[in-house]
């Protein structure tokens, strides 16, 4: 299963790539990075085949995260993938949105990544003890 | 001697009632008071009396001899000495006529029709002289009264025009208070607009720190993060040292080392922009100095955005950049350079937001600033695809307090503070609009 990092900043490759540097080398996880809304639905749709998570930051420049949410809802809907948003504001009317436009689960950067670790792998279990 | 009487009385009545004798002279009014009453009293011995014919007669004559020698020699009478003219010939002839009656009774018959002829005439004389008198008296009376009524009249305009100057100099103390109170009015609204002023530079920097405090937090993260893997990474690799599992050492010692790299990146990062902040936060010197225009754009281009992202959760805009490198240092006042930009994003940003809130499909606010360098000027345009501006707010846009924002939310300065900046900097800034496809800025400053 693919993980896909949407992040203007393009640092946080390095930093995903260090934090999971077990999991990448035991294969448990792969990750691919999109540095914009464009680049990961170009991503997606080369990819549509693959199951694949979605970590996408809000507040990017061009495309924001909420309207990459909403175009992967829509045009992505067997198997809906699964979405995370990651955003440096998080208060509850940015939640609210983020949830109400179907995003699966919402993060406040600086990201735990102990939390996030544990998010994915039980995600990542689920997925396998389910298929 | 009737007659004689009678013009006695006459004269007697006209001099009391024409000099007011009762009044004016007293003695006189006596006088003639007691000639009046003789007069009468002769008129009626004349009718009564049997053989006082003679003594009527020369009493008569006593009597208006006595009114002609007054009216001649008395200074008081000077005015009524016409009438003497009038009635001298009739009285001369009646006394010649009864002294000659006495005297030459035997001539006085050859002269009777001559005599009676020339009392005619005195008749006459005198009818018609007392006439014009009178007529002269009316006319020289009714002068009189226009002569009084003329300086009633004089009185009237004299007192008016006292009253005139009591009310001009009540108005022009009352207009020197007033001007005093609009004196003070006036320094108080430039009081409150110099403190409008300050405001708004306030509220520009209240704007930025929210840019500002996103614009730290990034980098704040990657060094926190970057920090924690670090500390990971350390105790993996004493693990592996343990294990005497020298190759994965190296490897991860690698890491630290690169991660260590993006600490003191990130951390420079943060530095800068705190200083940034520290520089448009700081008390403007109004110095002049090389400044490096793109880089200005690009910072309070960044600031002006994340500013209405912490305001706006939902905006969202492509910026568009399009740089000049040859546009070298310019001398400008950066921390107010940097205010005419911020304003003039801010303005483009509000624009495209409004316009983003009508939900037009395939609508992409989008905001660029382009800088490019002339002969012996550069030019910065700050561009956005929003609402625009119908013409005529276009020659309003930059007065004072003239705003299109909902009250509370402009203070209608920023634009009137960018030209006075801009003209401060010999520069001039324009505004290209067209209601419904957006707006264009455009700054020009001379470079040398």
């Amino acid at each position: 299963m693919k993980i896909l990092v949407v992040d203007d900043e393009s640092d946080i490759r390095t930093l995903f790539e260090q934090r999971f540097r077990k999991e990448i080398r035991n294969n448990e996880m792969q990750f691919a990075f999109a540095y914009s809304g464009d680049e990961a639905l170009t991503y997606l749709t080369n990819l549509s085949h693959e199951a694949v998570l979605i970590l996408s930051d809000i507040n990017m420049p061009g495309m924001s995260g909420l309207e990459l949410l909403k175009r992967i809802k829509q045009r992505f809907e067997n198997p809906p993938p699964v979405v995370m948003m990651i955003t440096a504001y998080g208060d509850q009317e940015n939640y609210n949105q983020a949830m109400s436009m179907g995003a699966d689960d919402f993060l406040t950067k600086p990201i735990d990544f102990s939390l996030l670790k544990d998010k994915l792998k039980s995600l990542i279990d689920d997925k396998n003890s389910g298929s | 001697m009737v007659f004689e009487l009678l013009l006695t009385i006459i004269i007697v009545r006209y001099l009391k009632r024409s000099m007011k004798t009762a009044i004016n002279l007293p003695k006189w009014d006596r006088i003639f008071q007691t000639i009046f009453y003789v007069a009468i009293a002769l008129f009626i011995l004349q009718f009564v009396g049997q053989g006082m014919e003679k003594v009527v007669t020369w009493s008569s004559h006593l009597i208006l001899l006595y009114l002609v020698y007054v009216l001649y020699k008395e200074p008081e009478f000077k005015v009524a000495r016409p009438v003497l003219l009038a009635v001298a010939p009739y009285i001369l002839l009646q006394l010649f006529d009864d002294i000659a009656k006495l005297t030459n009774e035997n001539q006085y018959e050859g002269w009777k029709n001559l005599l009676g002829v020339a009392t005619g005439f005195s008749v006459v004389w005198m009818i018609t002289m007392l006439f014009i008198i009178n007529r002269q008296r009316k006319a020289l009376e009714k002068e009189k009264v226009k002569a009084k009524e003329e300086e009633e009249q004089k009185i009237k305009v004299l007192s008016l025009k006292d009253q005139l100057e009591i009310q001009v100099q009540e108005r022009t103390a009352e207009l020197t208070k007033q001007k005093e109170e609009l004196q003070t009015a006036l320094e108080e609204l430039k009081s409150t607009q110099n403190q409008l002023i300050q405001s708004e530079k306030m509220a520009s920097l209240g704007e930025l720190t929210a840019g500002i405090a996103h614009e730290i937090q990034n980098p704040l993260n990657f060094v926190n993060n970057f920090a924690d893997v670090n500390t990971e990474l350390i105790s993996e690799m004493e693990q592996e040292i343990q294990n005497g599992n020298l190759g994965e050492v190296k490897e991860i010692a690698r890491d630290i080392r690169e991660n260590e790299a993006k600490i003191s990146f990130h951390g420079r990062r943060a530095d800068a922009i705190v200083k940034g902040m520290l520089q448009h936060s700081r008390r403007n010197t109004g110095q002049k100095e090389p400044t490096d225009i793109n880089a200005l754009a690009d910072e309070y281009l960044r600031l002006a955005y994340h500013g209405l992202r912490a305001k706006d959760k939902s905006f969202n805009t492509t910026m568009k950049t399009e740089y000049d490198a040859s546009i070298g240092n310019i001398e400008v006042v950066p921390q107010d350079m940097g205010r005419v930009l911020l304003n003039l994003f801010n303005n483009a940003f509000y624009a495209v937001m409004q316009k983003a809130k009508d939900a037009i499909p395939n609508y992409e606010p989008t905001v660029s600033v382009r800088t490019k360098r002339f002969a012996d000027k550069i030019e910065i345009r700050v561009k956005d695809n929003g609402c625009g501006m119908p013409t005529d707010l276009v020659s309003k846009i930059f007065q004072p307090f003239f705003t299109t924002k909902p009250t509370g939310q402009g203070t209608g300065l920023g634009l009137s503070l960018s030209y006075d900046i801009v003209k401060a900097h010999d520069g001039d800034i324009q505004v290209e609009t067209a209601e419904g496809a957006g707006s264009e800025f455009i700054v020009r400053l001379p470079a040398e």
